[in-house]
């Protein structure tokens, strides 16, 4: 029945963790949780308390010391019943990396353990206004001024915000030098000149929080900076190459979420006097569903060993996880309303919401677009090199 | 403080099956689970770990797979476990489990307080927990919704159909909990790792000094007549409260067809 992944008994263990934490914790709690676009505060404590919300950070900073695979499966389970929920949890790690991959002794020692032990949570700070695919375009500045940055500007549309402690943004120390003119800086929350803006209204994952962060002459300690000036850029796309597995792991999860509620519909909901599973047109739709999510999960898991096997260069089969299977989250969770048929639109039903849940996937950590743009470099990249 | 918290491995499907042969219930193939109640009664013990501190053993009267509701109650943080577990003890009644954990616990030494849940799941006697109180000659609570520790004196809820009691209670003591109390945690990742690796060997009727005869089916001092299901409560007749006058009207005729007015 299932497949063989090849999965550590350890892997097997955080498997069954959270997949036990979603159907005791999440599935009573998630159609609440999106009506009324509320934090899952609650539940990332108890991931706290259950060694999860350390998974990716290492055991000497009080984290699990779990790689990527461990990780996604880990997020993929939370997805298969809430990305809203999985998206709260996976951004610490977003926000982490930076840290994670260019911090110092230093800043790993204060910033990551209270983050490990969930008792404070971290978003990243990338996108503006007019910076969004384009990143090189971001217009907040830092400017040196004593033993301080001065940062000023606006990020938008940050998945954690106002509810992180711990913030890693980029800025331009030097715009005449473009991408190459960016820093990443660890900004906490309580910084003089550092406020949030609204809570944004969003089609999906409403119970997650997506806010602006305001710089207005916020004052940033120079040994804050992480990596030196200048390396901005690199850190954001080291990041992104590092997290965008668990959005894949997302789109996996979802999918198969998605697939688990149709395949239960079809083999009770009789039309014509028998189950709508009996129906060859229906078994045609669950089997290229079921069919889509395992490559999805196959590609994602492939990319995740890749970077726990310590590959240099991570960025295409990254890029490639997360474009095929959120792709594959869109299609799957769609096909589950049409099988659901009228209850699939119905709230009463989560296939609905899975549905409008889908969307983000193909467009966050870079759209899809974005990630084709990614592969193709690599591609030419690749072949430029062979002889 | 040591505290001793009593579970059982009861099925987790609903659906198990009255042996019309022994009477007893009949679960194999069922998944196996903590019998709910005790989950509480393991929670309460951790919650006073956490702010007393406390070490926490778990008891289980049970099979070789009762060893998986013990790692479960260690992944949760529980300090020890033990596995009591003999041939012998098949077929043993309340009376002869309240003896074996009394006798268990009495083994163990400087226990100060023992938690139960308020009865199981399948056999639903809740005789053990009074049942090993008196075994051990100490004070016990049954239905208890809520405990605070106030040095060595037990602030205690005891519920009831309407309200609840406040009691006081020196330890040693034996409390029986409710699902009010608590809610129960889920193990974590690193207890769940640490747990698989706990050894598990049974403690036998001879490791308690107990004689073969003395429990299992031949020292039963009940014997089970029949067992059955109980039987669903049928919803009643609603009537709609909308308008009043005929509702009461409804009411009186219903009454009166029935010989009650």
């Amino acid at each position: 029945m299932g497949i063989n992944y090849g999965l550590s008994e350890q892997q097997i263990e955080i498997r069954n963790v959270m997949r036990e934490f979603s159907k005791e914790r999440v599935i009573p709690a998630r159609a609440e949780l999106d009506e009324k676009e509320e934090f899952p505060h609650a539940l990332l404590q108890e991931l706290g308390k259950m060694d999860m919300m350390g998974l990716y950070i290492p055991s000497e900073l009080s984290g699990f010391g779990g790689g990527s695979l461990d990780f996604c499966l880990a997020i993929e389970e939370l997805s298969r019943i809430c990305i809203g929920v999985s998206v709260s949890y996976a951004a610490n790690a977003l926000g982490s990396y930076p840290i994670l991959l260019f911090g110092t002794d230093a800043q790993l020692k204060k910033y990551m353990p209270p983050i490990a032990k969930g008792e404070k949570y971290c978003a990243f700070g990338l996108t503006e206004a007019n910076a969004g695919s384009d990143a090189g375009g971001i217009q907040t500045t830092a400017v040196l001024k004593g033993d301080k940055y001065i940062l000023n500007g606006t990020k938008q549309w940050i998945t954690n915000g106002g509810e992180a402690d711990t913030y890693t943004v980029i800025a331009m120390t030097d715009k005449n030098k473009g991408a190459r003119g960016a820093s990443a800086f660890i900004v906490e929350k309580g910084y003089q000149g550092f406020s949030f803006g609204k809570k944004e209204k969003k089609l999906g994952i409403r119970c997650s929080s997506t806010r602006e962060l305001v710089f207005q002459d916020c004052e940033v300690p120079k040994e804050n900076i992480l990596g030196r000036e200048g390396m901005g850029f690199i850190v954001a796309m080291k990041t992104l190459d590092t997290s965008r597995p668990g959005i894949a792991a997302q789109g996996v999860g979802l999918a198969q979420g998605a697939l688990d509620e149709a395949v239960s519909y079809a083999r009770t909901r009789e039309q014509f006097g028998k189950p709508i599973i009996a129906n060859q047109a229906i078994q045609h739709m669950l089997a290229n569903m079921a069919t889509k999510t395992e490559a999805a999960r196959t590609l994602t898991y492939a990319a995740a060993r890749t970077i726990d096997s310590d590959e240099k260069d991570v960025s295409k089969i990254s890029a490639m996880c997360k474009l095929f299977a959120t792709d594959v989250a869109m299609e799957v969770t769609t096909d589950a309303v049409q099988i659901l048929g009228g209850y699939g639109y119905m709230r009463e039903y989560p296939v609905e919401k899975m549905m409008r849940d889908a969307k983000i996937l193909q467009i966050y950590e870079g759209t899809n677009q974005i990630q084709r743009n990614v592969i193709g470099a690599a591609l030419i990249k690749e072949y430029a090199s062979m002889k | 403080m040591h505290i001793v918290v009593c579970i059982k491995q009861v099925p987790s499907s609903i659906a198990v099956k009255i042996d019309p042969a022994t009477q007893a219930l009949t679960c194999t193939g069922s998944e196996f689970l903590i019998n709910p109640f005790d989950e509480h009664a393991l929670e309460a013990a951790l919650a006073l770990k956490d702010s007393a501190g406390a070490k926490v053993t778990v008891l289980t009267v049970g099979s070789a797979q009762a060893a998986d509701a013990l790692r479960e109650t260690l992944g949760r943080g529980a300090d020890a476990a033990q596995l009591i577990s003999d041939p012998a003890f098949a077929g043993c009644d309340a009376w002869a489990t309240s003896k074996i954990l009394a006798t268990a616990i009495q083994q163990l030494g400087g226990v100060d307080l023992v938690l139960c849940g308020k009865q199981t799941f399948d056999g639903d006697t809740a005789q053990v927990g009074p049942g090993l109180a008196e075994f051990l000659g100490w004070s016990c609570v049954a239905f208890v919704r809520k405990i605070t520790l106030e040095g060595a004196t037990l602030q205690l809820e005891r519920m009831f159909e309407e309200g609840y009691e406040k009691i006081a209670l020196p330890l040693p003591a034996v409390l029986t909990v409710g699902k009010e109390i608590n809610t129960p945690r889920m193990a974590s990742l690193k207890g769940r790792m640490a747990a698989k690796k706990a050894q598990l060997a049974p403690v036998t009727a001879a490791a308690l000094g107990l004689a073969p005869e003395a429990i299992g089916a031949q020292s039963a001092r009940t014997r089970l007549a029949k067992m059955a299901p109980v039987p669903r409560k049928t919803g009643g007749i609603k009537v709609d409260g909308a308008d009043a006058a005929a509702a009461a009207k409804l009411v009186v005729e219903k009454l009166r067809e029935m010989k009650l007015v």
